[in-house]
């Protein structure tokens, strides 16, 4: 009775660990998700009933955008990434509470940030469970053969007392033996056949050919050093979202990822939710996650592409599915005009800015990145600095100070047109 | 001072017979498979001290992250060189150098089977290495084009178009590479002509010494897949100078065009570069365990085994680059294969050890050290053979973990088994047992340090070939580990080059047969003579000296 | 009784370091011998035979990377002049003749020599030497007729690329091989060439020939028949 009991606690466990039902691996049929299924915890259905007035932003100095303003079309509720993470700070602080999964998010530093093993999605966690199976296997063979290998060295090493006694004949000299070369070409022969049906049984799991049913469709392009993300029809009526370096997704809904490259070969790589999958001119690759949790996923480009692939690095921020609408929404809007920084923009049009970057309603630049809402993302460079004022002034003025090798050149402007620049770009939201 | 008298006269005469620029004339126009493998292994090794700098500028810039110590081109330019100079200037000419010195000793034959192309394709390989090598300072190109090339060592295109690789950086490698690989070609050509032809009476092909088999196997596999190489770089050549399309996407040409060819040969490369260090511990093992090879038919049967899969596992590099399932799930059924010859060998050489009498001379130390870190670096390649963990894991730094396992600790562990063991035979004087020791143990440690943590940066995310890397990861530590190895390795290779040093100038005369061994090669002198042997010997079992040594009870009875 | 060849001046058994057993009294000279009298029945080829087999072997791997790369991209130009537009069958095909016959005329320059005909010898080289020659022009020529008439060039599109470095390469080892032969006979003529001696070596660059025919054969079938597909039913 006792060893029933226990069995049924190890049974309950799963169900009674937060976040361990996400341990399962995803078959094609079994990721129907739906965006109910997403965590329902008190603070998100917070965020997501729109009646509830936004909390205060918390922003860096010099920068006051006004959150009960709403954007164009008068949506409230976060805007973008700075709103989402400004909010969920204030919640955590806010709501210091026992409730399960709400700071539940995987983290954002130190080791784990990127680790394989730090499953959130189900690739990863497809990946994950057969890798602790191959690792358990191998570290089997390896316990057996490296110890036959100590024994070896330890039992039948020459002795010099026992030589010299034994007037030093060789040892009986052993040819082979069938049998045995038999059993150590068989043993191998079989363990390697079950790894092979386990490897094969996890890629039909993981690579898909046909997009989830319901998932997100976004273009995923790399440049030398830049990711550009398109967003081609989720919006429904013909409006093609284009953001560069960050990628928002909705939590719980399957993410397929159309991998092309504009020049060399990159390779998208964000290790908690899923494995990498190379970005080839001339080519579309596919792959596909889902964030189990909401929260900020890191990585980096993992193909030699040049000078700065070092510096190719990937942000995937996944948040509940309406505040995902809500940032697509806004994302989709043409760029912030405002009059006070009239003078910025027409400088951004009069200098060769409008080349190669495009800001929607002022410029179609292709060859770098999109800027029509800059300000609302995280970052800049690609994920190397933060996004404040004093950074982005200084990567206009000279880029390569802080990505030497990179394809934007300094335009050598004195400082008023700097500062013009800097402020017109800081308020595209 | 004609070279007729100085042919005639003993290969090891003393110093300060005759003037340096006499003996400088000799050395440069000989044709002699001795002296050519000493000039290989030669050459090669200092090509190895200098990538062995590139790569201690590597670990200093990634000792910490963010840092500055060397700009991104540099460090760019400098993964290239170590790669490309440790796959095709340190270990091609090592390896094919003991091959070349070795191999007409082992089968009682004077010398390879041509002479003249044999040196031919020594100072190809030398001119090849001086050529790529010349691109430090002769090769010129737009800001930041720089001077060596900076693409990686397998080159993926179209990072190698004109377009992505202004000035010639990259022509340099391709030349410098096509020409070195020419050299390699040659020698092919020499051992499987000899291996074939010139044996000794009585030694039939499975009569002999296990070193030889790999080296047939390895000239096998030179002969058909450097040719791949040389075509794909002649295809990058014209791409780049003649405007054609092979690697273009934007003219309809693929880039997987150059991976599939590019790893078609770099496979067997790698099985180039570890087979010659199978043959070294097939032979180290057997003599210093007083054991005959267990399983000499079966080990014979593996090599040939490894021979035909490897040329059908090349895609395994590329599982990342989104190949169809069925593909994928090919190759890793191929390279799975592969694991299971090469683990036979390690079994037969446990088995040879089992119930021997071992005598852990520094040759034996480093074979059991290769033995060690083979096996691990082999079964790390096991799990990157399993797709879908390597989707997480290729391209990071668990794969040049698993890399350096299997090429330092067995190619490189190989190697330096063999110097010690075979530097006896080739210049009359043992290396200094306690200075081998010595470099053993500190290398072991440095190396240990060095490699084993990039397994765990790679499982935390660390990808390759990055200049620096973000703080508050977690790669700070296991790169900090990393660096701190590279001294330690630095000082055993400096005491092994000052043992090698202090033995040719100091050492004292050795005989013809130091180690009690069982291979034609012990059978003459040390060194041999110019004409290898006195007389052609007559080969009766796999041990010929073994049924010298105990004709009570030769060899000839069990095989 | 084979043994007993090793046990000459031996010493004891067993001594490490011991007594150079092998090496015996009396230096012998320099010359290289294949192995001595082989007194076993083990398979032992001629070095030339195995040189050359080598080199064919990794010449033919060269081939099939490029052959692989015109089948690869054969049919994947969206512009540019395609193989059905631009390549006449006839000229080839004579070409092809004219190469493949001197295959059979080398192989009666080497029955000629065997039986020490010299003059007929050099007849015969004479002969393959003239269509090796003739295949060269008609090459030349068909790619005069694209650069001229279609403007093909290496650079144009796939087609052009694959198609010139593939016929090109040939070409060059076709080259080389009349290069050969062309000192083959000119050394005939000033009378170096000996039946006896040279047979062996002449045979082995007619071997060199040969497999200059036999990718022939695959070059054309890749480029004139597989890649050429009418508009419409290719690939």
């Amino acid at each position: 009775m006792l060893l029933g009991a226990l069995l049924v606690l190890l049974g309950a466990l799963p169900v009674v660990l937060p976040g361990a039902q996400a341990a399962d691996a995803a078959a094609p049929g079994a990721s129907r998700v739906t965006t109910s299924s997403v965590d329902s915890t008190p603070a998100a259905r917070a965020v997501s009933d729109p009646a509830r007035k936004p909390l205060p932003v918390i922003c860096a100095p010099g920068l006051a955008p006004n959150p009960d303003a709403g954007d164009a079309r008068g949506v409230r509720g976060p805007r973008d990434l700075r709103d989402m993470r400004d909010m969920r700070d204030m919640r955590d602080m806010r709501d210091n509470t026992t409730s399960p999964g709400m700071l539940d998010r995987p983290p954002s530093s130190g080791a784990g940030v990127t680790a394989i093993f730090g499953a959130d999605s189900p690739p990863s966690e497809s990946i994950r469970q057969l890798a602790w199976l191959v690792l358990g296997i191998c570290a089997g063979i390896f316990m057996i053969v490296e110890g036959l290998l100590i024994v070896a060295v330890i039992r039948f090493r020459r002795r010099r007392q026992a030589a010299q006694a034994a007037q030093e004949h060789e040892p009986t000299q052993l040819y082979g033996s069938n049998p045995i070369e038999l059993a150590w070409t068989i043993v191998p022969l079989l363990i390697v056949f079950v790894l092979g049906l386990v490897t094969i049984r996890t890629i039909r799991e993981v690579q898909l050919t046909e997009p989830p049913e319901g998932s997100l469709r976004v273009q995923v392009i790399g440049h030398q050093w830049w990711w550009e993300y398109r967003f081609p029809d989720e919006l429904g009526d013909g409006r093609e979202v284009v953001t560069a370096n960050e990628l928002v997704v909705p939590v719980g809904r399957p993410v397929w990822l159309e991998l092309e490259s504009a020049d060399v070969v990159h390779s998208w790589w964000v290790p908690r939710l899923a494995g990498k999958t190379d970005c080839i001119p001339a080519r579309t690759n596919v792959t596909w996650f889902q964030a189990r949790r909401a929260g900020l996923y890191l990585g980096q480009c993992a193909e030699y592409c040049g000078t700065q692939h070092a510096n190719m690095l990937l942000r995937v921020t996944a948040v509940p599915p309406d505040d995902f609408r809500a940032w697509l929404e806004h994302q989709a809007t043409p760029a912030v005009v405002d009059a006070g920084v009239d003078e910025g923009q027409r400088l951004f049009a009069a200098l060769a800015c409008l080349n190669c970057h495009a800001i929607d309603g002022v410029s179609a630049g292709m060859f770098g990145p999109n800027l029509s809402h800059l300000a609302s993302r995280e970052t800049i460079g690609s994920g190397i600095v933060p996004l404040t004022r004093a950074n982005l002034r200084a990567w206009i003025a000279d880029p390569q100070k802080l990505k030497i090798g990179c394809n934007m050149p300094s335009l050598k402007l004195d400082d008023r047109q700097l500062d013009l620049l800097t402020d017109y770009l800081m308020t595209l939201r | 001072m004609s070279t007729l008298t100085s042919h005639t006269a003993q290969a090891n005469d003393s110093i300060g017979d005759r003037g340096l620029m006499a003996r400088l004339h000799q050395w440069t126009v000989t044709v002699d498979h001795k002296r050519l493998g000493i000039m290989y292994v030669g050459s090669g090794l200092l090509f190895f001290v200098i990538a062995g700098i590139q790569a201690t500028l590597m670990r200093l810039q990634l000792i910490a992250p963010v840092n500055d110590f060397l700009t991104p081109d540099t460090f760019n330019r400098l993964f290239t060189m170590h790669g490309t100079t440790m796959v095709f200037l340190v270990g091609m000419p090592v390896l094919l150098g003991f091959g070349n010195y070795l191999v007409p000793l082992m089968i009682g034959a004077r010398d390879m089977a041509f002479p003249r192309l044999n040196a031919f394709g020594f100072w190809l390989f030398i001119f090849g290495g001086l050529l790529l090598y010349y691109s430090y300072i002769g090769s010129a190109g737009l800001y930041g084009a720089g001077s060596t090339p900076d693409a990686g060592w397998f080159m993926y295109a179209p990072l190698t178009s004109r377009t992505f690789s202004r000035g010639n950086a990259t022509d340099y490698w391709i030349l410098g590479i096509m020409v070195s690989g020419f050299g390699s070609m040659t020698t092919a050509v020499n051992l499987v002509a000899t291996i074939f032809s010139m044996r000794c009476p009585g030694m039939t092909l499975m009569r002999m010494p296990l070193l030889v088999w790999m080296m047939i196997v390895v000239a096998v596999l030179i002969l058909a897949v450097m040719p791949v190489l040389t075509a794909a770089q002649v295809m990058l050549l014209f791409d780049r100078s003649m405007g054609a399309h092979f690697f273009d996407p934007q003219h309809d040409g693929s880039a997987l065009l150059w991976q599939h060819l590019f790893w078609f040969f770099g496979h067997p490369e790698v099985y180039i570069l570890i087979l010659p260090a199978f043959g070294f511990i097939s032979e180290i093992v057997p003599v210093f365990s007083r054991k005959v090879i267990f399983g000499y038919p079966l080990m014979v049967a593996a090599t040939v085994a490894i021979c035909f899969i490897s040329l059908g596992v090349w895609a395994h590099h590329m599982f990342v680059a989104g190949l169809s399932p069925f593909l994928n799930a090919l190759f890793a059924a191929s390279t799975f294969l592969i694991s299971v010859p090469t683990g036979i060998k390690i079994f037969n050489w446990l088995g040879t050890m089992w119930g021997g009498r071992i005598r852990f001379d520094v040759p034996m130390l480093f074979a059991t050290g290769f033995l060690s870190l083979f096996i691990f670096g082999g079964l790390t390649g096991i799990m990157l053979a399993v797709v879908p963990f390597d989707w997480q894991l290729s391209d990071s730094y668990f794969v040049v973990g698993h890399f350096h396992y299997v090429l330092i600790g067995g190619t490189l562990f190989g190697i330096f088994g063999a110097i010690f063991y075979w530097f006896p035979k080739a210049f009359g004087k043992k290396l200094d047992e306690r200075l081998g020791k010595w470099t053993f143990w500190i290398f072991l440690i440095g190396f240990t340090l060095t490699f084993f943590p990039m397994h765990i940066s790679g499982m935390l995310g660390m990808p390759r070939r990055i200049y620096t890397y973000q703080p508050d990861r977690g790669w700070e530590l296991w790169n900090l580990i990393s660096t701190i190895g590279v001294p330690l390795q630095i000082l055993g290779v400096l005491i092994l080059v000052w043992n090698i040093l202090r033995t040719l100038v100091r050492g004292k005369p050795c005989g013809d047969d130091p180690w009690d061994a069982w291979t034609l090669e012990w059978a003459t002198s040390s060194p041999p003579p110019e004409w290898n042997f006195h007389e052609i010997p007559v080969c009766t079992s796999r041990r010929p000296l073994w049924d010298l040594k105990h004709p009570d009870d030769p060899d000839e009875h069990y095989e | 009784m084979s043994s007993a060849a090793i046990r000459q001046g031996a010493g004891g058994a067993g001594a490490p370091g011991g007594a150079g057993a092998l090496g015996g009294a009396g230096a012998r000279g320099g010359a290289i011998t294949p192995g001595g009298a082989a007194r076993d029945a083990a398979w032992r080829p001629s070095r030339g035979r195995l040189g050359m087999a080598c080199l064919i072997f990794s010449e033919s791997a060269f081939f099939c990377a490029f052959i692989v790369a015109y089948l690869f991209y054969a049919g994947r130009d969206r512009s540019g002049p395609t193989p059905w537009q631009v390549l006449e069958l006839p000229p080839v095909i004579v070409n092809s003749v004219a190469l493949l016959s001197s295959s059979v005329t080398i192989v009666f320059a080497l029955a000629a020599l065997r039986r020490g005909s010299v003059n007929l010898f050099r007849g015969w080289m004479l002969a393959t030497i003239l269509l090796g020659a003739y295949f060269l022009y008609g090459t030349g020529a068909e790619w005069a007729g694209l650069l001229r008439d279609h403007q093909l060039t290496i650079a144009t599109n796939l087609f052009g690329t694959t198609f010139y470095s593939l016929v090109g390469f040939h070409a060059f080892h076709v080259t080389v091989g009349l290069l050969l032969l062309s000192l083959t006979l000119v050394l005939s003529l000033l009378g170096h060439v000996h039946p006896q001696r040279d047979h062996g070596r002449i045979d082995l660059l007619s071997w060199y020939w040969h497999f200059v025919d036999v990718v022939w054969i695959f070059v054309f079938t890749t480029v004139y028949v597989v890649g050429r597909q009418p508009p419409g039913g290719g690939s």
